[in-house]
């Protein structure tokens, strides 16, 4: 644990904060494999529903090289340039 | 006599000890690395198994404490303060460190390092019969230093004491995060890395000066936060500051808080205004600042981390963020800091703090809000003062726009190579600022919006006047008091450069100096 004194007029909360979530799916939705085992089947058949459920959301698929290391710099800012939203198939 | 502080301490076996005992007590605060603490630990041993007094030893690390124990077969209970939370509430210098209470935990002797008169004593007149040969043991042994006294570990303690002059709110990061990237997720930082504001280092920091660290030094628009003594020294820290920079930055942060120089505006503006610190008087040398080759340049950590500073201030406890009250439309580099020192011992004229008011050998911060700069003036050829500092003019009419007129305050830095010019022709700044004002103008009619340039005088506000009127000149500066002058630079080139100011005067920016304080 490292300490450190907050420099700011401390008048907002200091959070690890994550992106505001979206209240409807739309738009372009990235389907992220991270190359675990199986994902690629979990995604699959996400897709398929998605497909189904919402016609018009535009599915993309996108991977990882490999899941041990983070995502390398060109696939993250390919999603970023192509997509709203990331479905990400984390761990087995 | 050291007062006794109430504690309770866990010895090697797990039992706890309380201190008062409510009896006699022979309490030695020890170390292990320390010769001296091992010398006196058999004499420990020895009262706690034949003396009647209780006897506790403290130690300083835990390691070392088992090491005490095994090596002189202690049975005298070793306490654990490798908090050193104790030993820190006690004030402690040198170890060892005896002390003996009376049954109602009073101090009546205390014995510090090993002079054996004084250990004598100590076990005649209140230990009582212990088999100790004394003549085995040396006269005298210096006590080594108590481990709270070990600067990392002083600032710690201090940091984390129940007295501890810190208020900012503690944020823990955890062990698995980076704390930079923390740093740079959070917004504290102006795009670059930061030092990360610990305790310690902040305890460091203030350790410079003499303010009390909750003292309001100003309070910083937009969110007109209080900016403390303490809140500065952490954004001083995170911008790279030594301790000894701290009491520049406070006063610069003075001088841009006050109504004259209006900070608000010169963050809010889209021209892209940032403040500009000119540093004079001894405190140059003392903080080794560059006012020589690339004194407006990177390179030199006093420079540099003292502008920075003041914008990691503004930024962070005023709140003034790029997309929220800072709206400058391009931005500006100087933004991240712009601080340089004048080259008063290569001037011939006075140095600015003289100028505005003060001493020479006061140390002083000069604010300015400018737009643009510096903007380099060459002129490699002119040889004479007359015709140089016309080159200064005529470049100094494209601040902000050469059709601009009344252009706020200016800057100029005449670098070595150009003062020598200037000199040989025994020109007073005085005469400098004359020679701008004459060749900057120009007659009304080169000011008036044409299709060349819409900048300038709407052409319907002067079709009344007369002919004398257009001809008549308009000065670039508002008076020549708005031009300011400083020497700096190198030796060798002959480059001079000039700031371009924001709006001035009262209904913009006014510059202020501030003598630099403790």
């Amino acid at each position: 644990m490292n300490t450190i004194l907050d420099p700011t007029d401390e008048r907002k909360p200091v959070v690890r904060s994550i992106t505001t979530r979206p209240e409807r799916l739309e738009g372009r939705l990235a389907l992220l494999d991270i190359r675990k085992p199986r994902g690629n089947i979990l995604l699959d058949r996400l897709e398929e529903l998605l497909a189904e459920r919402y016609p018009k959301l535009e599915v993309k698929r996108f991977e990882k090289p490999t899941f041990t290391k983070p995502a390398p710099t060109d696939v993250r800012q390919n999603i970023k340039a192509n997509a709203d939203l990331v479905v990400e198939g984390l761990a087995d | 006599m050291t007062a006794v502080q109430p504690f309770t301490l866990t010895d090697l076996g797990g039992t706890d000890h309380s201190v008062p005992t409510g009896s006699k007590t022979l309490l030695c605060f020890v170390k292990e690395d320390c010769p001296t603490c091992n010398l006196v630990a058999p004499l420990l041993e020895a009262a706690h198994q034949q003396g009647d007094a209780d006897v506790l030893l403290v130690g300083q690390t835990s390691d070392g404490n088992e090491l005490l124990a095994k090596n002189h077969d202690l049975t005298a209970p070793v306490l654990d303060d490798s908090t050193l939370i104790v030993s820190f509430a006690y004030d402690l210098e040198t170890v060892p460190h005896a002390m003996l209470l009376d049954d109602s935990g009073e101090p009546v002797k205390e014995v510090i390092g090993f002079e054996k008169s004084e250990w004598q004593d100590l076990y005649s007149e209140h230990v009582g019969t212990v088999d100790i040969n004394w003549d085995e043991l040396p006269d005298w042994r210096p006590g080594c230093g108590s481990l709270t006294q070990d600067p990392i570990i002083a600032e710690r303690l201090r940091a984390e004491a129940e007295n501890s002059p810190l208020r900012a709110r503690r944020i823990e990061i955890a062990s698995h995060d980076d704390v930079h990237e923390f740093l740079f997720d959070q917004g504290f930082t102006d795009g670059l890395p930061v030092v990360p504001p610990t305790p310690e280092r902040v305890i460091r920091m203030l350790s410079a000066i003499t303010r009390e660290p909750q003292d309001v030094v100003a309070t910083i628009p937009p969110n007109l936060a209080p900016a403390t003594v303490e809140k500065i020294a952490i954004n001083a820290l995170m911008a790279g500051c030594k301790p000894e920079y701290l009491p520049v930055v406070i006063a610069s942060i003075e001088a841009m808080c006050t109504d004259e120089f209006n900070c608000h505006g010169v963050f809010a503006t889209t021209m892209g205004a940032t403040p500009i610190m000119i540093l004079n008087g001894p405190v140059r040398h003392a903080l080794d600042m560059n006012m020589r080759l690339s004194a407006l340049g990177q390179g030199t950590r006093a420079n540099a981390a003292i502008g920075r500073a003041v914008r990691l201030a503004v930024r962070n406890i005023g709140g003034a963020k790029p997309g929220g009250t800072e709206r400058s439309t391009l931005g500006n580099p100087m933004k991240f800091t712009m601080c340089f020192p004048e080259w008063e011992e290569r001037s011939p004229w006075e140095p600015l703090h003289v100028e505005r008011g003060f001493e020479a050998e006061d140390s002083v911060v000069s604010i300015f809000a400018m737009s643009s700069g510096p903007a380099q003036v060459i002129d490699q050829t002119s040889r004479s003062a007359e015709a140089l500092v016309g080159s200064f003019a005529l470049s100094m009419r494209a601040s902000q726009h050469v059709k601009a007129h009344r252009a706020g305050d200016t800057i100029l830095v005449i670098s070595p190579e150009h003062v020598d010019t200037i000199q040989r022709d025994g020109w007073s700044k005085a005469d400098i600022r004359a020679r701008i004002q004459e060749v900057s103008s120009v007659p009304m009619r080169e000011l008036i919006a044409d299709a060349t340039s819409g900048v300038g005088f709407p052409p319907e506000a002067v079709k009344n006047m007369t002919e004398a009127e257009l001809s008549r000149p308009i000065p670039k500066f508002a008076s020549e008091d708005r031009i300011h002058i400083v020497v700096a630079g190198s030796e060798a080139g002959k480059f001079s450069a000039v700031f371009h100011g924001w709006a001035s005067g009262s209904m913009g920016s006014i510059p202020v100096s501030r003598k630099i304080g403790m």
